[in-house]
C-alpha cells in the first residue's frame, strides 16, 4: 500500500481527535491511547522492513509529482527514528496512567500527548522544508501544553521562558527557509540539494548552513543555545520529562543531520568544523554541570546536552564511521533518556526528594528499581554489551581516523563523566543504611517498572544485537553518505 | 451595578450579525476562484457571534447557540483528516482530491470538489479555536 508510511502520523492525529471527544472517560481515553500508539509502533515496524527490502518509500501527498507537491520521504534513519518514537511514546503513556494524576488526565493530557508524536513522527518524515517547519510547530505547540498543564508555579514560569525561546527560533527557522528559496527557489529537499549542487555552494549558503544550525541548534540545545533547556526540563511531572527528553531535542539533531548531509555537504571546511568544535563545547560544559549537581533531575538534564553534544561530533567529523555511530548512538540516546527520567521520577515519588543525598539504602526494600537503574547508568556510559558502547566507539573511531585526537579524548573522557554523574546516585541512593527510603506500600511498582523495563529490554538488546541492528544503520548511513540516493528517490529519475 | 439600555445595539445586532453571517458564508464557498475560504469565513463567523456576545452576554448566547466549542473542533478536525482517508480507501496517495461536474435540482450544473470537504474542516477548527479562546477569557472571573 502507497500510504504505508504516512499511517505513523495519521494513526496518532485521528487518535487525537477521537479522544478529544471522550473528555471525561479517562478509562476510555487510557485505552484507545495505548492501541492506538501500539498500532502505530506496529506500523512503523513494518514500514522498516518494507525500507529494508524495497529502499527508500516516497509518497507525493495529493498525487502531486515531486518538487512540486509535499513529497513525505521514510529512508531508513527517520523509519528507525519514527519506530523509536512510537516504541517511547508507548512507554510513556503507560508510564502516566498512574503517575499523571487525574487532574490532567481529564484537561486533554492524552489528546495533546497524541499531537506530540504526529509532530515528531511527520518531522521524521517529511521531505519538504516548509512541511518540516510545520511538524516542528505541532510538536512545540503539543510540547507548550505539555509543559504548562497542570498549572504549577514552576510550570508557568518555565514556560514562559520556553516559549519565548521557541517562537524566536521559529520566527528565526521562517526566516532562513524564506532566505534558501530565495536562493535555490523550491521548498523540497531533495530539489534543493540538487539545486544546491549546481550552484556549488557560495558563500550565501554557507552562511544560510550556520543560520540553520542556530535554529536547529536552539531546537536541540547545542553550547551556547542550551540556556533555556535545564529550567524548561526540570518543570513537568517524569512522564512528560521523558517524552521531552527523548524526544524534542533529537528531533533538532535529525534536522542537523539532514540538513548537513544532504544540504550543506559541498564546502564542509566552515560549516562542519564549526559544528565540531561547538560539539565538543556543548560536550564539556555538559559534563560540567553534570557533575556539579546534586539534583537528580538536573544530573538527567545534562546527560541530554552531553548526549547532543556527542551525536553532533558524529555529524560534524562526516566520516562513514562517525555517522554510523551517531545514528546508533542517536537512537541509543532516545531510549536511554527516556528510562532514565522515568526511573527518575520514580524514585523522587518514592522518596520524596530530589537530592541523592537525602535518601540511601533503596535497594532493600526496591532490589528491581536499583538494578534496573545500575543498567541504565553503565548503557549510557557506554559499558560494552550494552547500547551506547558501539555508538560511541564508532564515533571516537571516526574521530582517530580524521586526525582529531582532541575530540576523539573529550568524547572518551565525557564518558567517564557521565557514569561518575550517574554512579553517585546510585552509590549514595541506592546503597547503605535504609534512611529517609521507608517502603511505600501505596505506590504500585508494577504499572511504574513494567514500561521501564521495556525500555531496558529494548537497550540491552540494541547493545547484545548490534550487529543485527548495523545492518538497518549501515543502510541509514549509505542515504546520508550519498545524498543522490535520496534525490533520485524523490524525483525519481 | 445599574442596567443600562442597550436597546439599538441589540436591534443592531440582530440584523448585522446575520448580514455578517451571510457574508461569511459567501466568502466561504467563494475561496475556490477568489479570494477567501475557509480561514477567514470562520473568523467572520466568530465575528459575528463576538458581536452577539458584546450585545448580550455570555449566557444568552450560549442558549441560543448550544454549541461546545471545543466538539466543534474536534468535529472539524475529522472533517480535514477524513477527507485524507477517503483517499486510503481508492488507495491512491493521502489527501488526493477527486472532483466532478453534477446536475443538481435546483443549482443546475455544479463543479463540486473534495477540497471543499476539507475547508468546511478549517472553517469548524477555526470558528471552534476562536470562540473557545474567547469563551474561556470571558468566562474567567
Amino acid at each position: 500500500m502507497s500510504n504505508l508510511l504516512i499511517l505513523p502520523i495519521i494513526i496518532p492525529l485521528l487518535t487525537a481527535v477521537f479522544l478529544i471527544f471522550f473528555k471525561k472517560y479517562i478509562l476510555v481515553q487510557r485505552w484507545i491511547s495505548v492501541i492506538s500508539v501500539t498500532a502505530t509502533l506496529v506500523t512503523s515496524i513494518i514500514l522498516v522492513e518494507k525500507v529494508k527490502n524495497d529502499g527508500i518509500q516516497t509518497l507525493d501527498v495529493g498525487s502531486w509529482p515531486a518538487p512540486f507537491g509535499i513529497t513525505l520521504v521514510s529512508d531508513m534513519l527517520s523509519a528507525l527514528l519514527v519506530t523509536a518514537t512510537s516504541l517511547i511514546a508507548l512507554c510513556c503513556i503507560i508510564y502516566s496512567f498512574r503517575s499523571i494524576g487525574e487532574g490532567r488526565e481529564r484537561n486533554y493530557y492524552y489528546p495533546v500527548v497524541q499531537f506530540l508524536i504526529v509532530g515528531v513522527n511527520g518531522a521524521f518524515t517529511t521531505g519538504d522544508i516548509f512541511n518540516m517547519f510545520v511538524f516542528f510547530e505541532v510538536m512545540l505547540m503539543s510540547s507548550y501544553v505539555l509543559l504548562v498543564i497542570g498549572g504549577t508555579k514552576i510550570q508557568l514560569r518555565e514556560t514562559i521562558k520556553y516559549i519565548l525561546v521557541n517562537i524566536t527560533s521559529s520566527a528565526l527557522f521562517v526566516i532562513s527557509v524564506a532566505y534558501l528559496y530565495s536562493v535555490v527557489g523550491t521548498l523540497n529537499m531533495a530539489h534543493i540539494s540538487e539545486r544546491i549542487a549546481e550552484v556549488n555552494q557560495p558563500a550565501i549558503l554557507t552562511v544560510l548552513a550556520v543560520l540553520f544550525l542556530i535554529v536547529f541548534g536552539l531546537k536541540g540545545a547545542i553550547f551556547p543555545l542550551f540556556f533555556w533547556l535545564p529550567g524548561s526540563y526540570y518543570a513537568p511531572p517524569a512522564a512528560i520529562m521523558a517524552l521531552f527528553g527523548a524526544l524534542l531535542t533529537k528531533v533538532g539533531v535529525y534536522s542537523i543531520l539532514r540538513t548537513y548531509t544532504l544540504f550543506f555537504y559541498h564546502d564542509t571546511g566552515f560549516t562542519h568544523e564549526l559544528l565540531m568544535i561547538l560539539s565538543l563545547l556543548t560536550i564539556v560544559l555538559g559534563s560540567i554541570a553534570a557533575v556539579a549537581y546534586k539534583d537528580m533531575k538536573k544530573i538527567v538534564i545534562y546527560n541530554i546536552i552531553i548526549a547532543i553534544g556527542v551525536i553532533t561530533y558524529g555529524i560534524g567529523a562526516m566520516n562513514t564511521d562517525a555517522l554510523t555511530g551517531s545514528v546508533f548512538y542517536l537512537i541509543h540516546d532516545m531510549v536511554i533518556k527516556a528510562v532514565l527520567f522515568l526511573l527518575v521520577g520514580l524514585i523522587i515519588s518514592i522518596t520524596g526528594a530530589n537530592s541523592y543525598d537525602k535518601f540511601s539504602g533503596l535497594i532493600k526494600h526496591y532490589p528491581l528499581l536499583g538494578w534496573l537503574f545500575f543498567i541504565s547508568v553503565l548503557a549510557l556510559a557506554g559499558i560494552p554489551p550494552l547500547s551506547g558502547f558501539i555508538g560511541k566507539i564508532l564515533i571516537v573511531n571516526g574521530a582517530f581516523s580524521n586526525g582529531d585526537l582532541v575530540g576523539g579524548l573529550i568524547i572518551l573522557i565525557s564518558s567517564l563523566f557521565v557514569l561518575y554523574s550517574l554512579m553517585r546516585v546510585f552509590i549514595n541512593g541506592f546503597w547503605g543504611d535504609p534512611e529517609g527510603s521507608k517502603k511505600k506500600e501505596s505506590i504500585r511498582m508494577g504499572t511504574y517498572l513494567f514500561p521501564v523495563i521495556i525500555l531496558v529490554g529494548t537497550a540491552v538488546a540494541y547493545g547484545v544485537f548490534s550487529e543485527y541492528v548495523h545492518m538497518y544503520v549501515s543502510q541509514a548511513v549509505e542515504v546520508i553518505e550519498n545524498p543522490e540516493m535520496y534525490i533520485e528517490a524523490v524525483l525519481q529519475k | 451595578m445599574r442596567k443600562t439600555n442597550d436597546l439599538i445595539l441589540q436591534t443592531v445586532t440582530k440584523i448585522v450579525s446575520f448580514m455578517i453571517f451571510m457574508f461569511a458564508l459567501h466568502i466561504f464557498f467563494a475561496g475556490h476562484n477568489n479570494p477567501g475560504g475557509g480561514f477567514v469565513g470562520g473568523l467572520l463567523t466568530s465575528g459575528a457571534i463576538v458581536l452577539l456576545l458584546l450585545a448580550y452576554d455570555l449566557k444568552t448566547v450560549a442558549g441560543s447557540l448550544p454549541i461546545d466549542y471545543k466538539i466543534l473542533i474536534a468535529v472539524g478536525l475529522l472533517f480535514a483528516v477524513g477527507t485524507g482517508l477517503g483517499s486510503l480507501v481508492f488507495d491512491v496517495p493521502f489527501l488526493t482530491h477527486a472532483h466532478d461536474i453534477f446536475t443538481l435540482p435546483i443549482l443546475g450544473e455544479t463543479h463540486l470538489h473534495t477540497a471543499v470537504l476539507f475547508d468546511i474542516g478549517v472553517y469548524l477548527v477555526v470558528v471552534g479555536t476562536t470562540m473557545t479562546i474567547i469563551q474561556t477569557i470571558g468566562e474567567n472571573e
